[in-house]
């Protein structure tokens, strides 16, 4: 039997931008406007999407690296306050293993003419499944990743 | 839950700069020589050897000497699975707003562009 384990985190992430409360809500609750910044990386293949932007609606993606296995993101919207607040849970697996249960956060705070935004993530993250294959692969994406989003 | 944060803070810091990012991509093919890992660059061995302090109180990587050879490889449990995926949840959260900010930008340039 594979061991089974939890790990707990919570980030948090703040941005400045140079819009008014309303816009940046829009971004989110918008299935179009989010479409357009909210989505997967690149080099992944179809993604199947759905998204129903009301307290107790959901949203799913369902997609991958091309030829990768298929992660699946389920949330449901558990709190929306329009221009204010919006929190949601959700879950994740891949190829149909659980990977992490989620509570994610969007704060909006009117500054200046602009909107500070904070995202809270906090997380359960599962690894009972662990695979030496998959922690490898995942370790090179993540150097990937990290060296592109510090190189800018 | 601190030491947990403090690693990934670690991690951070150590993969902030090209020069250790370009380190680790070369271990990553591979164990080498702290020479060996210092050829490609302009720059002095005790510059290199300080980088390579970073990496290895990072975990990522880790070091050990033969004789008079100090060989360096990749360390692959350096990050738990979980921990790789609360970096990648967080790189891409990242991402993710950059590309809010464009977004909002964009409409904002479109918006002036139907008022004019």
């Amino acid at each position: 039997m594979s061991k089974r384990t939890v790990t707990h985190s919570t980030f948090v992430l703040e941005r400045v931008y140079p819009a008014a409360p309303a816009r940046v809500f829009n971004a989110f609750a918008d299935p179009k406007a989010k479409a357009k910044w909210f989505k997967p990386p690149e080099d992944w293949g179809p993604e199947k999407q759905e998204m129903d932007f009301r307290v107790g609606g959901r949203e799913t993606s369902v997609g991958g690296p091309k030829g990768g296995p298929v992660i699946s993101f389920r949330a449901l919207y558990q709190d929306i306050v329009p221009d204010q607040r919006i929190i949601y849970t959700y879950d994740m697996d891949i190829d149909g293993k659980p990977i992490s249960v989620s509570l994610a956060t969007i704060e909006l705070k009117a500054e200046g003419s602009g909107t500070r935004l904070m995202l809270t993530e906090q997380g359960a993250y599962l690894d009972g499944f662990d695979d030496p294959s998959v922690r490898e692969k995942g370790k090179k994406d993540l150097l990937d990743a990290l060296g592109r989003s510090l190189a800018g | 839950m601190l030491n947990y944060c403090g690693n990934i803070d670690r991690v951070f810091h150590a993969l902030a700069e090209p020069t250790r990012r370009a380190m680790v991509e070369r271990l990553s093919r591979g164990p080498a020589s702290v020479s060996e890992l210092a050829a490609p660059f302009a720059m002095s061995l005790p510059a290199i050897v300080q980088h390579l302090a970073v990496l290895e109180e990072s975990g990522i990587v880790s070091s050990e000497k033969v004789g008079r050879v100090r060989t360096c490889r990749i360390e692959p449990k350096a990050l738990s699975l979980a921990e790789q995926w609360i970096n990648e949840r967080r790189t891409s959260w990242e991402r993710r707003l950059d590309r809010l900010g464009e977004f909002l930008a964009d409409e904002e340039k479109s918006q002036r562009r139907k008022k004019e």
